[in-house]
């Protein structure tokens, strides 16, 4: 998001949270194509408790009432849901802008015409390599040639501005300028995110963050490029280099954003699935307003939090303690340092867990692929590991 | 940064949407994909009088504002002119 306040301290405000999100994340199934191993959402496979069409289809015209400006839409890959294309269009036609993430797989020449002939949608298509190699290593084998392919589809039906998000990685930071070059050729915008080691993260986030130097260089680059690549705001903890990059520069779990997942729980933010961080369920009487605004967690998260150990950190205005998933998925104390303190405080707490990872909290659910992932080299299909469960969708449950 | 022009018509941008908060409001463009904050009630005020008002001028009073105030709000309506929040009305 890019954000202009009209007074720099007026971000103070949002600490205290809004009356309604500014944006919310929805992930519209768990069901996947690709098996990612970085994957926050630990996605695969359909949960047959995933809100129907019509509990979907209200729970947008709840968010048109309480005007939510959008919702960035995800998954699992939301495009497989076979009721997509009807609730991107009940969204968009009751104010609702979409921005929706996809791997590519459904983003034909049709359906890439579809979308640019709305207004109220943006698209924005992962890639975590600038070339094959680096992205099928972590997307899986074929999904290079995937993306690829929707960004020509989406450039050619004259989409503008559509997204190309990376994933910030130990491999590909290396590729920033290579990512630019591809987004330009595209006439599209540019957008890197941070890794969480949050869902399937867990797992390879030791691997896969990106190192102390590559920070650093990731930092420098985004100061260079300015508002023109954009972030999610998900790099606020970099601010311990001492200027602030562009955006709100503060956690808003809770606060300005959080999470609907495809069974209607509603969790702080999209990178914390786990009960210490779920709020309520847009089932319940009252709906999502009432958890957004009633929940007890979302009322504690809203309360001024203190620096605990960062409180003596000359930085610690800048960075706030930085990321909470971050935090919490790598063991680390709520009101410590982030993991990757760009101050080095993080590192050192990190090196003094009990080894194994013995006693990390993992995820609520998980709902990988059970047949061996990532996906198998010589499988080529590009559903392949997916398991379509048959029309139960609009079913009774919801 | 040009001044405001008090004395035209001017509106919401049509893709513009506000959202009243306990601060001031919010200000989402879908063109621009641009958020804006309106830091006090009486400019959220301004704005939603700007639609049926003849001029930015008549608008500013309308939503209670004193002469000597105009400047300062004149400035606040010049930066969402700015940003395409706000734009020339010929009707």
């Amino acid at each position: 998001m890019t954000a202009t306040p009209t007074s720099s301290r007026l971000v103070d405000l949002f600490e205290y949270g809004l009356d309604a999100p500014i944006c919310l994340t929805w992930e519209l199934t768990y069901a996947c194509n690709l098996s990612c191993a970085h994957c926050l959402s630990s996605s695969g496979r359909r949960d047959p408790r995933e809100l129907s069409t019509a509990k979907a289809k209200a729970v947008i015209d709840e968010l048109e009432a309480m005007q939510v400006f959008y919702v960035n839409i995800g998954g699992g890959e939301p495009t497989v849901r076979p009721d997509f294309w009807e609730l991107l269009d009940h969204a968009t036609n009751h104010h609702v802008g979409v921005k929706f993430s996809t791997n590519g797989v459904r983003i034909t020449r049709e359906t890439a015409e579809r979308l640019a002939g709305n207004d109220y949608v943006d698209v924005q298509v992962s890639l975590d390599g600038a070339t094959a190699d680096v992205n099928d290593a972590v997307r899986g084998p074929g999904s290079y040639a995937t993306a690829l392919r929707a960004l020509e589809h989406l450039a050619a039906a004259g989409m503008r501005n559509f997204k190309i998000s990376v994933v910030c990685t130990r491999h590909n930071i290396p590729q920033l300028d290579d990512f630019k070059a591809l987004a330009d050729r595209f006439g599209a915008q540019l957008r890197l995110t941070r890794l969480r080691p949050s869902g399937r993260g867990a797992d390879v986030w030791d691997d896969l963050h990106p190192t102390a130097g590559q920070q650093r260089e990731l930092y420098d680059w985004l100061l260079a490029h300015g508002d023109n690549v954009l972030t999610g705001d998900s790099f606020f903890h970099l601010a311990g280099y001492g200027q602030a990059l562009p955006g709100l520069n503060l956690c808003g779990a809770g606060r300005v954003v959080c999470l609907i997942d495809p069974v209607g729980d509603v969790y702080a933010c999209p990178f914390a699935i786990h009960e210490e961080f779920l709020a309520g369920n847009v089932r319940a009487p009252g709906g999502f307003s009432r958890v957004w605004r009633d929940s007890e967690l979302f009322r504690r998260l809203r309360t001024p939090q203190h620096g605990g150990a960062c409180a003596s950190c000359a930085f610690y205005d800048t960075c706030k303690g930085g990321c909470m998933a971050a935090k919490f998925f790598t063991g680390l104390p709520l009101d410590g340092p982030d993991p990757e303190c760009v101050q080095g405080h993080g590192e050192k707490l990190l090196t003094l867990r009990p080894v194994g990872g013995s006693g990390l909290p993992k995820p609520s659910g998980d709902h990988s692929h059970r047949t061996g992932a990532p996906v198998r080299d010589c499988v080529e299909d590009p559903l392949a590991g997916l398991r379509l469960t048959p029309k139960e969708e609009n079913g009774a449950h919801g | 940064m040009t001044a405001m022009d008090l004395d035209r018509a001017w509106d919401l941008h049509p893709q513009v949407s506000v959202r009243p908060e306990p601060f001031g409001a919010l200000l989402y463009h879908f063109g621009t994909r641009r958020l804006s904050f309106l830091k006090d009630r009486r400019l959220l005020a301004v704005v939603q009088a700007l639609a049926d008002a003849p001029t930015a001028r008549a608008a500013c009073l309308a939503a209670g504002l004193a002469e000597d105030e105009l400047s300062r709000y004149g400035r606040a309506l010049a930066v969402l002119a700015q940003s395409s929040m706000v734009v020339g009305r010929t009707s």
